[in-house]
């Protein structure tokens, strides 16, 4: 035991500590009402964070402590476990603004969605590293699919599109492992589409991009390019981008397709669709290069940012750290991802390297999509920022997701 | 190839958001400036105004509380409806109505339900207050008059509008300042400093603490007291005397050139533009077309000068040396300047010389001394502006500069002005075809506060102050440089004895024997003035002004002052009375001459004045 723990990735551990204690001195200025007070009031948001992080190193050295082959052979049963838990919401659970995501105990709440992640990051792993599954197949691709599928379903349903998002992430380890290329491809090319559509229109997308595609296969002419490939991406391209309204008007609820129409500057009211983002960006944009101060901020202490101690915490570290904090923190996340990815590619069992992928993948997507979202360069989505933003469940998700990573990373050498 | 894509999408994303973050942060300053407007609230502290005294130290404006009900909505629970409605003198409608419209702009911010209740009305609502949660008390101080008169050289303070707001950045919307008289001349004093203490807000509107520790907080300053230099009770008295006529008075002290009082008729009573009542009785004197309250004839009316321009007349020509004072002129009912052309003159004894034509005011010796004095220079150009300068120098024709917001320059015409209208060179002109001027009759035109100052300038035998109404502020005599520099004439003092003699016989052989007081040795020139008024586009000649100045006691003068009285008949007849019970008023404190006195305050013009709007023919000078 001693021994693992000493081969334990400690880089990473204390870029997590260092996230975390950021994290929570950021939630009690966003929080705090009286500087008198006991930090450890757990009637007081502060204090719960406060009690999270103490059971957080608590469920820490528990999953040190675990066999590493326990998370590979279990890793079935753990998926079940998950997705079970995910169901009994629909019967068990609380609904708390219009979403029905938590379990309740008491004054406290439990969101399984923030501990399924690490189920399906296990269950894909497993599923991956069975020798007769090659991810080039169709069948293969499609159960691969269907593990990620369903508890993103299920968790659709509750209904929490912003964590449903989140396992998107998954594409990238399965890319690693050899999904092909056009998957991603196609990913992107949505993604694109959707963006110019929205913002100039179906009408200049579509000749515009006929255009480009006949240009691109007159330059290709000598090469012999299968021309069924140009005109299935003509075809879908044009049919997506005609749907975009489509999309927007009849698939988004009116909140989304506002957050949509805020992010391309549509709708300019700061009273209304607006607000949060405004808020948020005079908030950061006010911190200046070494922000007010902690518990300094005019707008953090005037509580005008909504939800800023759990979605929009990034703002409280723009206004009262300013620029200095915001890029301190961008670039620890940076370092923590770029630490995991190459912890990934030093595994020897594709079990291990799988999981890893999935650990920076997940990180990686709650990251971009919530500093994204609180700087005004995606629609809001309500998904926390990992270490950082309050809320036990999230903080203990996270935590389980990252150590049995660094446990079986730890354990590397044995595995040979 | 495929290990490459967590690493680009990593560097990616943080590329991206510290050029955004940069963008935020440190290139785009904008957010400060929005960080303050959000979240720092300024809470104004209004500092009690100044109060007005008058030159004895009797108050004459203060303060009073008055009390505004207001109401946060959000905190108002049920209550008895009738109950408070009748406590705050409204109907139910109205409070409900008063408490939707608070809803609207605010659930959570204050609104005024009803303003400014009295001290009174406010005792009894105090002890049920507790009873209506959500409604609170609002202090506020309003004017509070002592006295009845003055209104138009006091002033009134009123809600600053927006274009104040524009201009003045001091004044913010809701802001009360000074408009008109004393109250916007001296606004910056009598208003002091407002302080202003900041105070972190939250998003509920709750103070959460001062910003930055009070750094930019500012204490408010008292407004100055100030000392006028209008003499109240003279002021009160000369108000009373013009009950009924239209016209103004001002009464100098010549010695200082201090406004002792300054009156307009008619008037109101300044009360009546304080509280509630405020907007309706302002509406009422503002479309008054006819009498036109706030109009202050005494700085803005223009009027021929009449016969009291003789002394200046005479003044100029004895200056000029045209005239001797032995050399007597013949007077047989007027002078025929021209053929075919005559100045009328009254009945009087004949001939005259300088002292005792101006005591009989005869028309026909101040024509042809006037004559003189142009027809002394090359042209009657060059002899016109000679003459205006002179008569420049006792201030007419440009505003005085005294301390008062409104006011006229009226006219003292220059060659340009008559090359114009005969269109010379085309045609000349002589000084026959100004001659009415010279019995101020002519194109010469003066406000009632000017030829107050010209007659100072007699008393003082050439020289004054510019007339001014401010005395002390805090207590520290003004010594703006504008009314302690004496203004000279360019009349020599010697000139001035045989006038002043004139002055004096008005009153012992001359036109206004009959207004002698006792004790007192006056010097005056009565004045007739015709005038015409357009109305409905129809040009007509009304009843003459009555037109007086006078100066008292003749040796050492305490007192200088000019009454108008429009369509008084003549000049003894109204200002003349009006003039000699001001100057025993203000000399003597008590009228002996009661039967004058009563005579004035029985006399009112009013059948005079709607004459021209009664649609009938009417007679007038009778």
């Amino acid at each position: 035991m001693p021994k693992t723990l000493l081969q334990i990735d400690w880089l990473t551990i204390l870029i997590v500590i260092i996230l975390i204690s950021f994290g929570w001195v950021n939630i009690y200025s966003t929080t705090f009402v009286n500087p008198d007070e006991s930090i450890f009031d757990i009637s007081k948001i502060y204090g719960k964070q406060l009690l999270w992080i103490i059971l957080g190193v608590v469920i820490a050295i528990i999953v040190l402590a675990l066999e590493s082959k326990f998370f590979e052979r279990f890793a079935s049963i753990i998926y079940i476990v998950a997705t079970l838990s995910l169901i009994g919401l629909f019967i068990f659970g609380k609904t708390i603004a219009g979403q029905t995501a938590w379990y309740s105990f008491g004054p406290f709440s439990i969101q399984p969605a923030e501990f399924v992640k690490t189920a399906v990051a296990l269950a894909l792993s497993k599923y991956i590293s069975e020798i007769n599954n090659d991810l080039s197949k169709f069948v293969s691709q499609l159960k691969a699919f269907a593990i990620i599928g369903i508890p993103l379903a299920l968790i659709m349903l509750q209904p929490d599109a912003g964590s449903a998002l989140i396992y998107l992430a998954f594409i990238i380890p399965l890319y690693r492992e050899g999904l092909p290329q056009a998957y991603l491809s196609v990913g992107f090319l949505s993604v694109a589409i959707f963006m110019i559509t929205l913002k100039f229109g179906f009408g200049i997308f579509a000749p515009v991009f006929v255009a480009i595609l006949i240009m691109i296969y007159l330059f290709n002419r000598k090469r012999k390019p299968r021309f069924w490939i140009y005109f299935l991406t003509l075809l879908f391209s044009l049919g997506f981008s005609y749907s975009v309204n489509f999309i927007l008007n009849s698939v988004l609820l009116p909140h989304q397709k506002d957050r949509f129409d805020v992010i391309i500057g549509e709708t300019n009211d700061i009273r209304g669709s607006a607000f949060n983002l405004y808020q948020s960006e005079v908030a950061i944009g006010s911190g200046g290069w070494l922000g007010k101060g902690w518990l300094k901020g005019s707008q953090t202490q005037g509580r005008f940012v909504p939800e800023q101690h759990t979605d929009y915490i990034f703002s409280t570290v723009g206004e009262e750290w300013g620029f200095l904090g915001t890029s301190a923190v961008v670039i620890l996340f940076t370092i923590l991802i770029l630490r995991l990815f190459h912890l990934a590619e030093r595994q020897k069992s594709q079990f291990s390297r799988v999981y890893g992928y999935s650990v920076l993948s997940v990180i990686f997507v709650h990251f971009f999509v919530n500093i994204a979202m609180v700087i005004g360069l995606f629609p809001t989505v309500g998904i926390p920022l990992p270490f950082f933003s309050y809320g036990g469940s999230g903080l203990w998700g996270f935590l389980i997701l990252v150590l049995v990573f660094l446990k079986l990373d730890a354990k590397r050498k044995s595995l040979d | 190839m495929r290990k490459l894509l967590p690493i680009i999408l990593v560097s990616f994303a943080a590329f991206l958001f510290l050029i955004r973050l940069f963008y935020l942060q440190v290139l785009d300053e904008s957010f400060d400036e929005v960080s303050t407007n959000i979240s720092v609230r300024k809470i104004y502290d209004y500092p009690q105004r100044g109060y007005i005294y008058d030159r004895n130290g009797k108050l004459m404006v203060g303060n009073q509380p008055a009390y505004d009900v207001i109401a946060v909505p959000q905190e108002v629970k049920n209550f008895d409806t009738l109950e408070l409605a009748s406590l705050l003198k409204l109907t139910p409608q109205r409070l409900k109505i008063q408490l939707e419209k608070a809803w609207r702009y605010s659930p959570r911010l204050s609104s005024v339900i009803t303003p400014q209740l009295t001290k009174k009305e406010y005792a009894v609502l105090q002890e049920r207050m507790h009873k209506y949660q959500g409604f609170y008390i609002q202090k506020r101080s309003l004017r509070d008059y002592t006295i009845n008169h003055s209104a138009n050289i006091l002033g009134y303070i009123a809600e600053v509008g927006d274009r104040e707001i524009s201009q003045n950045s001091y004044y913010q919307s809701g802001d009360l300042k000074g408009k008109q008289g004393v109250e916007e001349q001296y606004e910056e004093a009598l208003r002091g400093e407002r302080g202003v203490k900041h105070y972190l807000r939250d998003i509920h509107n709750k103070n959460i603490k001062p910003f930055k520790e009070g750094k930019f907080d500012t204490l408010s300053k008292k407004g100055s007291d100030l000392h006028l230099t209008i003499d109240a009770e003279l002021q009160a008295y000369g108000e009373k005397l013009m009950k009924g006529k239209r016209g103004g008075i001002v009464a100098i002290e010549p010695s200082t050139g201090e406004i002792l009082s300054l009156i307009t008729a008619p008037s109101y009573d300044p009360d009546i533009l304080v509280g509630r009542k405020r907007s309706k009785n302002f509406t009422k004197l503002y479309y008054d077309t006819i009498n036109k309250p706030l109009y202050n004839r005494a700085l803005q009316a223009i009027y021929a000068p009449g016969s009291p321009f003789k002394a200046l007349t005479g003044l100029v020509a004895l200056q000029e040396d045209v005239v001797g004072l032995e050399e007597s002129f013949r007077c047989n009912g007027g002078y025929t300047y021209a053929r075919g052309a005559r100045m009328g003159c009254h009945h009087h004894p004949s001939p005259v010389e300088m002292v005792t034509g101006i005591a009989h005011s005869c028309n026909a010796y101040f024509a042809q001394i006037y004559r003189r004095t142009i027809e002394k220079y090359d042209t009657p150009q060059k002899g016109i502006d000679v003459w205006r300068g002179h008569m420049a120098s006792f201030g007419l024709g440009d505003y005085l500069g005294y301390d008062l917001p409104v006011g006229r320059a009226g006219l003292l015409p220059d060659s340009d002005y008559y090359n114009k209208v005969y269109r010379y060179p085309t045609y000349n002109w002589y000084a026959s075809a100004t001659l009415s001027n010279a019995i101020g009759q002519g194109e010469v035109l003066t406000t009632p506060i000017q030829l107050a100052n010209a007659t100072a300038a007699i008393a003082n035998k050439g020289w004054f102050y510019r007339p001014h109404i401010i005395k002390s502020i805090d207590d520290k005599p003004v010594d703006n440089k504008k009314y302690t520099t004496k203004q000279v004439t360019t009349i020599d003092k010697e000139h001035f004895e045989p006038i002043i003699q004139g002055m004096h016989d008005v009153f012992n052989y001359g036109t206004a024997t009959f207004l002698r007081v006792p004790g007192i040795e006056v010097c005056g020139k009565t004045g007739t003035s015709e005038n015409y008024v357009k109305i409905d586009g129809k040009r007509m000649q009304l009843t003459d002004h009555s037109i007086f100045i006078a100066f008292a006691p003749k040796d050492n003068p305490k007192i200088a002052l000019a009454v108008f009285v429009e369509n008084g008949y003549w000049g003894s007849r109204y200002a003349g009375r009006i003039s000699t019970l001001m100057i025993e008023k203000y000399l003597k404190d008590n009228i002996e001459r009661k039967d004058l006195e009563n005579w004035i305050l029985n006399h009112t013009l009013e059948d005079e004045y709607a004459k021209p709007y009664s649609g009938e023919l009417f007679k007038i000078n009778q």
